[in-house]
């Protein structure tokens, strides 16, 4: 079953997690929150695989919480409140995270949030849309008009 | 009758916590976060509220994906804090208000606002931080009592934030309509603009931000017409959670004093906000509204026709 495209798909480098990706990614989420118990860490260490059977996952939601595909989890109905709770058990610190999904080291990850963090300039979609929107913010102040162009465009 | 006086608008990062607990405050890096709160411990020292309605959000503490509720209103009569990996936050547990609460809820339900009741309950950092930030670190206990209202944004779609500013209205209503003269404070919290999820992960928009606390102090209702999408686009992913400050702020006055404002960036991946908006007319005693004709609202309101009036969302109090 294909998921069925929402206009927030078109914000770059973003999974929102919407109630479809909530149904679909219960097991992720789930599993991530049995990591809150110190004897569940343990029994995940100890055997990873056999632990994830006890949730209901994909093949392929397995295989991403083994690879520690953070981006994937995301993709597949995980959300990052509950996956931060996987890498808390892995032993990093939130930046780490942060800086793997982003494809960057955390050193230099860090350095960009010191700097006044990622730009939304050139960030904000993948289509174009915005920058027809954020200009009219500019012209126009009053943010009503804003929305009926692109409703205009589907 | 009990009273808002004024709403507290503050960032909940999780690492201000964490600093906090591991005794960080003097680090450069850190004291430019708390040195801009020390003029609101002070404000809030002198305040001295008798409730805090805190809105905030829940990080997979409280609540798993078992159970999403999109407004949960703390009901009980104390909130330990929640164990978030580490060990719940060394502070004190928070005594709730359950008769203000319960009134609260069986107010704004009657008024269309379908929320959960929570008898039950751990707060964490979402809650506890903003409370260290405004009342510092109590040893022993908190100076007041504390009604957690705990709101989805977690999982999109959150309230409108339309929706959040009529709940802050209806809430309003509700704690005017309590006989005990008690002075409230309302806190929003989350925010301002962050991303911590996926390749955008570290979005930071100083200029959206700063609009929004321009017009959250000057002109609320502009506020409500933004949409999810804008919020996530200019926000980030995880910025949607400003929302929250919207129920804050309709839960105050329309024509409010701006006390005070704080931005920094960052804390941890977040552009840190904070405002401290008052109501102009003060204490629990002034209940009568100004005479009819005193002020801009009441001209508007003779000038226009009564049935089109009832429509404006400030006659909704």
């Amino acid at each position: 079953m294909t998921r069925r495209a929402q206009e927030y798909d078109d914000i770059p480098g973003t999974f929102v997690f919407d109630a479809e990706r909530s149904r679909q990614g219960y097991g992720i989420n789930m599993f991530c929150m049995s990591l809150m118990k110190e004897e569940n860490r343990k029994a995940f260490k100890a055997d990873e695989a056999g632990y994830l059977q006890r949730f209901q996952l994909t093949a392929e939601q397995r295989d991403a919480i083994l690879e520690r595909d953070y981006n994937r989890m995301l993709e597949l109905g995980g959300n990052i409140y509950f996956t931060a709770k996987l890498g808390a058990a892995d032993g990093h610190s939130f930046q780490h995270l942060a800086a793997v999904m982003t494809g960057a080291s955390q050193e230099d990850y860090a350095k960009m949030m010191l700097a006044g963090g990622r730009s939304v300039e050139g960030n904000r979609s993948k289509s174009g849309k915005d920058r027809r929107a954020g200009e009219k913010r500019k012209a126009n102040p009053k943010s009503k008009p804003k929305s009926k162009p692109s409703a205009r465009r589907k | 009758m009990a009273k808002i006086i004024a709403g507290v608008g503050s960032s909940h990062v999780p690492a201000i916590g964490a600093a906090l607990d591991l005794g960080k405050t003097e680090e450069p890096y850190w004291k430019r976060v708390f040195s801009g709160f020390e003029p609101s411990k002070e404000w809030m020292a002198r305040t001295s509220p008798d409730v805090a309605i805190v809105v905030y959000n829940d990080h997979a503490s409280a609540f798993s994906v078992d159970i999403i509720p999109t407004f949960a209103l703390g009901c009980a009569a104390e909130f330990p804090p929640a164990d978030e990996g580490w060990g719940p936050r060394p502070v004190p547990v928070l005594q709730g208000h359950p008769e203000l609460a319960a009134h609260i809820a069986q107010s704004v339900i009657l008024d269309e606002f379908d929320i959960t009741v929570v008898n039950k309950m751990e707060v964490d950092h979402g809650l506890t931080v903003p409370m260290n930030l405004l009342f510092g670190q109590p040893k022993d206990a908190w100076p007041c009592p504390v009604i957690p209202l705990a709101v989805n944004v977690v999982m999109y779609p959150p309230p409108t934030g339309h929706r959040c500013f009529m709940l802050g209205k209806a809430i309003r209503k509700a704690v005017e309509s309590y006989p005990e003269d008690l002075r409230v404070v309302m806190f929003g919290t989350g925010g301002l603009s962050h991303q911590i999820s996926g390749p955008r992960a570290g979005l930071i928009n100083s200029k959206w931000d700063k609009a929004f606390l321009d017009n959250l102090s000057r002109n609320p209702k502009k506020l409500t017409r933004i949409p999810h999408i804008e919020y996530m686009r200019e926000a980030g992913a995880e910025g949607i959670e400003m929302v929250m400050w919207l129920i804050m702020r309709g839960a105050l006055d329309d024509d409010v004093a701006e006390v005070y404002r704080f931005y920094t960036v960052p804390a941890s991946n977040t552009a840190v906000g904070h405002i401290i908006l008052e109501n102009k007319r003060k204490g629990a005693a002034a209940r009568k509204r100004p005479a009819a004709g005193r002020t801009r609202q009441a001209a508007l309101r003779k000038r226009t026709p009564r049935i089109s009036g009832l429509s404006q969302s400030k006659e909704a109090r």
